[in-house]
């Protein structure tokens, strides 16, 4: 039989494709399970057997973003009819919305420390990988050694003195303690990562850029950073995915102003009961941003690093 | 354009010497041709001068004026790199307008578009302007980085083996056309080769360079017809210079170790019986190979000549070269 790596045959395409799609259904089974219970009534999320089959309802996501109170039917009855489709949902369960939930708050926050260090990672990383990759650093395997070696505990090990220095600092419980933690913790992982991405890429085209007229810091920008692509955008989505995700510091380092997602939505749980589908609804809604980041970043994860245009 | 001077230029790389006092003076206008095998110290001599190295010790002067503290851009060089260095991330249009858009330069953008226009016609790379770079074959990528330098009116062209990859015609062609270039122009070249058709008929002045010290200066005829030493005399000729013991051929003169005969220092017909070995027909010559007592040579007759392997031929020397015990040519 011949064998070809360009043209499998009929039965390595069916062995890959049935190894691919159990990964997948896998993998995508708790992601289901997340989406489909944040549409659940909350009989249905805690009826057993599972539910497979249910009428799809909103109340998640309204619970997700109101707080409530529960009413008595006379109280419902003076109130009249009820004159919005989530005042309608809410009724229905005998309460009525007391105001508006701490939800888009901490999802904001989520927003801007989880972006905001992973824009802080990249560029300080970038320079960085750029600095130990190009240039001669004294020390550089050494320094290198010990960037790695502040990850070679888990990060939350130093929780108690970052707390102490957090709270002299007046950093506890503010967006940039939080971005700084996060860039603090990331960096290490961003620095490797771009050093071999940038080493990749042959200096051949700076001296051009160097030659074509171009200083060294243009050539930075204008030659390395559009081959770096495919590092940066990779290393963003793994600090992306490590702050969005990110829950021991926050519930240790943040309360009030700066709570991120994470810490928030196990609180939920306390609101008139077990409110899985609330819970659902504020993970599944937890789950875009990342989503629609990885897939932005998509093609340049795909593209691959260009290679051909010089000469060995 | 403008006139460069290397002064003792020196440069040592992890602790062997790349250039060991090179003085070369480069004349506004002229094309030099620096040849040498492989770590003679050609592409270094091309670096020193662009500003990407910076010698040990020594100076270089553009036009009169130290260069040594300057950066490439603010030297004004155009270079064409031995890896075509085309930026992988744009097309070839782009490439070419790389050098017109830097700061240096900032062209305005007409002038930009005939420029790139104008070049890429020339290099015949018109139909490829809008590809990417990366999709080109080695001989298109030669071509646009060539063209990413001639876009440019430098202080000095810098040019390493540029015409390398590219096929035979077009090599010819190109070849030309930066001979044309440079005399309209006036440009001032440095240019690298291994190719002796390049060097001898570019060139109005040819650098021999010998790990790391210029050996020889001087016009192509010069440095083909009074080699300095053995070692230059190997440099330029084909089929390769024979050779011989001074004392194969009766008359050297006192003190020669050797002897260098090229190809048409070797007079058929009368003399002394060499055997013939192996026929070479190439078009417009024949190359014979020859035994020659104990001695391989190796020379040029008639294209149409019946001489076949095992035939006898009466060969003598006709002008050669002398070199003594140190290598250095006698005079």
């Amino acid at each position: 039989m011949s064998y070809s790596v360009t043209d499998p045959s009929g039965r390595q395409k069916w062995i890959a494709a049935t190894l691919v799609t159990l990964y997948a259904v896998i993998t995508i089974l708790p992601l289901l399970w997340i989406i489909g219970t944040s549409f659940k009534s909350p009989s249905d999320a805690i009826a057993y057997p599972p539910k497979t089959l249910f009428t799809p309802t909103l109340e998640g996501y309204v619970n997700l973003f109101t707080t409530r109170t529960r009413a008595s039917e006379e109280e419902l009855k003076t109130l009249g009819e009820p004159t919005t489709w989530y005042d309608r949902i809410v009724r229905r369960d005998g309460f009525i919305i007391a105001g508006p939930s701490r939800f888009p708050e901490r999802f904001t926050n989520s927003i801007i420390i989880g972006f905001g260090s992973t824009v802080l990672c990249i560029v300080l990383g970038t320079a960085a990988a750029y600095a130990f990759s190009r240039f001669k650093v004294p020390l550089k395997d050494d320094l290198l050694f010990f960037i790695l070696s502040t990850r070679m505990m888990p990060p939350v090990a130093v929780a108690i003195p970052i707390f102490l220095m957090f709270r002299q600092l007046g950093l506890n419980d503010t967006h940039a303690g939080m971005i700084l933690l996060y860039t603090a913790v990331n960096l290490s992982l961003a620095v490797w990562l771009l050093k071999g991405f940038i080493d990749e890429i042959p200096i051949e085209y700076e001296e051009a850029a160097l030659i074509d007229g171009y200083t060294r810091f243009q050539a930075f920008y204008k030659v390395v950073i559009p081959q770096a692509m495919t590092g940066i955008a990779s290393t963003a989505i793994f600090c992306l995915i490590f702050a969005w995700n990110e829950y021991a510091f926050a519930v240790l380092l943040t309360s009030g102003t700066a709570q991120t997602a994470p810490p928030f939505i196990p609180t939920i749980i306390g609101v008139g009961g077990q409110d899985w589908p609330a819970v659902a609804a504020g993970a599944t809604l937890f789950l875009v941003p990342v989503m629609i980041f990885t897939i932005v970043l998509r093609k340049h994860l795909l593209r691959g690093i260009t290679f051909g245009a010089v000469r060995k | 354009m403008a006139e460069v001077v290397l002064d003792t230029v020196t440069k040592t790389f992890g602790g062997r010497p790349a250039l060991d006092g090179v003085s070369l003076r480069i004349p506004n206008g002229s094309f030099v041709v620096l040849l040498g095998p492989t770590g003679a110290g050609k592409t270094t001599t091309l670096r020193m001068v662009s500003g990407l190295d910076r010698p040990d010790s020594g100076d270089i002067y553009f036009a009169g004026r130290p260069v040594r503290d300057l950066t490439p851009a603010q030297r004004n060089v155009a270079m064409v790199f031995q890896q075509y260095s085309l930026y992988p991330h744009l097309t070839v249009r782009q490439n070419l307008e790389f050098p017109l858009k830097s700061p240096l330069l900032k062209t305005p953008r007409a002038v930009i578009d005939s420029k790139v226009n104008a070049t890429a016609e020339m290099l015949q790379i018109s139909h490829k302007l809008d590809s990417k770079a990366t999709t080109l074959s080695g001989g298109e990528m030669q071509r646009v980085s060539i063209g990413r330098a001639l876009v440019r009116t430098p202080q000095i062209y810098l040019m390493d083996e540029p015409l390398s990859s590219l096929d035979a015609k077009l090599r010819a062609d190109l070849r030309i056309e930066l001979k044309n270039i440079q005399a309209h122009s006036g440009a001032t070249l440095l240019y690298v080769t291994h190719d002796q058709i390049e060097a001898m008929t570019m060139a109005t002045h040819i650098g021999v360079l010998h790990e790391g010290r210029l050996v020889q200066f001087g016009s192509p005829r010069d440095v083909y017809e009074r080699p300095v030493s053995l070692y230059a005399a190997t440099r330029l000729g084909q089929p390769r210079i024979n050779i011989l013991a001074a004392d194969t051929f009766p008359g050297a003169p006192p003190g020669a170790v050797s002897i260098g005969l090229r190809s048409e220092h070797l007079l058929h017909g009368d003399g002394q019986e060499a055997v013939v070995r192996r026929v070479e027909h190439l078009g417009d010559q024949t190359r014979l190979h020859l035994t020659f007592r104990t001695n391989d040579l190796i020379t040029v007759t008639d294209a149409h000549t019946r001489l076949k392997s095992g035939d006898i031929v009466k060969i003598q020397p006709d002008k050669p070269l002398y070199f003594g015990a140190d290598g250095m040519r006698l005079q």
